[in-house]
């Protein structure tokens, strides 16, 4: 298997406002975060607010310029790139949002808005963006004449379908899909969710699925990452990560989870934040790495 | 001695005393653009006794919260009660003027919502809101009602009570800030608490938390718990029944354990197979379609659109029926058992 984005020592530093002569403290949202990503993988980045996995995420992109460290895609070091060299390589790389309501623009028909990635990289004319959009159109299960309508007149299931459409117009290779379910009633979800999985099939992509939702991740992420205070705290294989958690704080999280077979108390295991170490990880078993 | 030919008294159902709250036929209708009035909660009766506790399930539109509201007579235009009745303590709410109503919220119905944030005043402390209720209700003032602050504040597990009385909402976080609500709502000790997604806005660890403290208060005050939640989870582990909304209508009403295990509502079998996590690796089982808008239901069983045992006889509106003894379904596929 092949890397197609590797991580390494990412960090994210946000200064609270300051005087004009002193700095204000620095809150450091991504500590030190590692990770790579194989092609063809739905790889899972959960942790609760405030975990950084939404930081994290948006600093692969460059969306927020990360402090320091290396991300690389397809071996190439995104963070030293020329602006011109970024906008190439975002063709292949692209963010879905969680909220389908603020990600589109309410002024623009729904045909519009899939297109305008293409106007911005000048690929093709009127007459091929016209099909390009139908295509991705009956890609995300949306009918034709969608296109002729504004956001609001979609339902919150749809707009995701729509958001998806203009994420794909590029023919991007990584997806990075933050919270991209979670505003969703439980029974859109899955129809999204089906598209996603039937989206990653058919097309070859790669998914970066940013969620808190641990009952998600473990239903379709290969691999997961649990973040705490800005760190990963453990990564591995969903299965065993699930099955077997090392670190205290994934197994709070995962204690924590709504069950529909246990009636009354959850039997948890509480977590101590004021036990929390800042550790390097460690592999624990084959695959699976844990900061203990 | 011959055992009596009827069966004898003792095998009513332990919920057979009067219960707390009967809600009856309640229909309450939405003001749509086009000038017409549709239902957003159409029909609906449950009943909770005391110390029980009822989730009411169901996606966004399904009506449950304007149901919530109803019940306490919260509903604003362009939304009406139209028709039905809400039974508490014998007294209908609907004949109440609004100075025994304003009574009932909180003195015997409390209210914790999803956003504490706007539930509570940003302006005022959260001891001067407690101690304002208790005022409101004559249960206690001055030196009294601070002391009794602080004891509520330390009955929902606030730590350092005394200082986080001073303190206003937007300096506590969202999981004390959820239990500051907690505190809230029971300053008045009422007998039922309406909790409308109170765990919705929360992070997984603190949701189970906060589940936990409304198990230990609903023991500690003898409460009567109406859960309003979209998560079969949460319910799961804490409503002794379940009643499931869809497009206004409950569907579907049962012992928690009856819905989880033996669903008989195809919406229900639907919004169970659809949640995530049973089976890793593999695709959900989505239910087609959409909830139709309100205005735009069909004139029978409101599911049928996007269900996949629809026959026949789902263009009329389907009777509340019994899949089994104490577990009512609104669906034709057992028309035939009882009526």
């Amino acid at each position: 298997m092949t890397a197609l984005l590797e991580v390494s020592h990412l960090v994210k530093d946000f200064a609270a406002h300051g005087s004009l002569f002193r700095k204000g403290p620095v809150t450091r949202a991504v500590d030190d975060v590692t990770f790579s990503i194989e092609t063809g993988e739905t790889f899972g980045l959960v942790g609760e607010s405030g975990s950084g996995k939404t930081t994290t995420g948006r600093c692969l992109l460059r969306l927020i310029e990360p402090t320091s460290g290396e991300v690389r895609f397809r071996n190439e070091n995104v963070l030293s790139m020329s602006p011109r060299e970024l906008r190439r390589t975002r063709r292949h790389l692209q963010m879905v949002f969680q909220d389908p309501y603020s990600s589109l623009d309410p002024r623009m028909r729904a045909g519009a808005s899939v297109a305008e990635p293409l106007v911005i990289h000048r690929i093709g004319n009127r007459q091929a963006r016209d099909a390009r959009v139908a295509t991705l159109f009956d890609l995300v299960g949306l009918p034709a004449d969608a296109a002729a309508r504004y956001p609001h007149e979609f339902s919150g299931g749809q707009r995701q379908r729509i958001g998806l459409a203009r994420a794909l117009a590029l023919e991007p290779s990584l997806l990075v899909l933050d919270e991209p379910v979670s505003a969703l009633d439980v029974s859109v979800q899955a129809q999204v969710v089906n598209l996603l999985l039937d989206l990653q099939q058919r097309l070859g992509l790669t998914y970066l699925f940013i969620a808190h939702d641990l009952r998600l991740v473990r239903q379709i992420c290969s691999r997961v990452a649990v973040m705490y205070r800005g760190r990963i705290v453990e990564l591995g294989l969903a299965e065993r990560l699930f099955d077997a958690p090392a670190h205290g704080y994934t197994r709070a999280l995962l204690t924590a989870i709504p069950r529909l077979d246990v009636t009354g108390r959850l039997d948890r295991v509480e977590y101590d934040d004021a036990s929390f170490e800042r550790l390097p990880l460690r592999e624990v078993a084959a695959g699976h790495w844990a900061a203990v | 001695m011959t055992p009596p030919a009827t069966a004898p008294a003792t095998s009513q159902p332990v919920h057979a005393a009067a219960p707390l709250l009967a809600v009856e036929d309640l229909t309450t209708v939405f003001r749509l653009a086009d000038g017409r009035e549709a239902p957003a909660v159409d029909g609906v009766s449950f009943t909770i006794a005391s110390g029980e506790t009822l989730g009411l399930v169901g996606e966004s539109g399904s009506g449950k919260s304007v149901t919530a509201l109803s019940i306490v007579r919260l509903v604003r235009p362009p939304g009406r009660i139209a028709s039905g009745r809400v039974v508490i303590d014998g007294r209908n709410v609907f004949d109440l003027d609004e100075r025994k109503m304003r009574d009932i919220r909180g003195r015997r119905i409390g209210f914790v919502f999803q956003e504490p944030m706007v539930a509570l005043d940003p302006v005022y402390t959260i001891g001067a809101q407690i101690e304002e209720t208790l005022a409101v209700h004559s249960l206690a003032r001055g030196a009294a009602a601070r002391r009794r602050v602080v004891e509520l504040l330390d009955a929902v597990r606030i730590p350092r009570p005394d200082e986080r009385a001073d303190a206003y909402p937007h300096q506590l976080s969202g999981g004390l800030r959820q239990r500051a609500m907690i505190a809230l709502a029971l300053s008045a000790e009422p007998a039922l608490v309406i909790a409308d997604e109170p765990t919705t806005a929360l992070d997984v660890t603190v949701q189970a938390e906060i589940l936990d403290l409304l198990r230990d208060m609903r023991r500690a005050f003898n409460l009567s718990l109406l859960l309003i939640t979209h998560d079969l989870g949460v319910v799961a582990g804490m409503a002794d029944r379940v009643a499931v909304m869809y497009a206004g209508r409950i569907v579907e009403q049962a012992p928690t354990a009856e819905v989880l295990h033996t669903p008989a509502h195809p919406y229900t079998r639907g919004l169970l197979a659809s949640m995530p996590g049973a089976r890793p690796g593999t695709r959900l089982e989505a239910i087609a379609g959409t909830v139709p808008p309100i205005g735009s239901l069909p004139i029978g069983c409101a599911f049928a659109p996007r269900c996949p045992q629809r026959f026949e006889a789902c263009d009329e509106r389907p009777p509340i029926t019994s899949a089994s003894p104490g577990h009512d379904v609104r669906c034709f596929l057992y028309s035939g058992t009882s009526a």
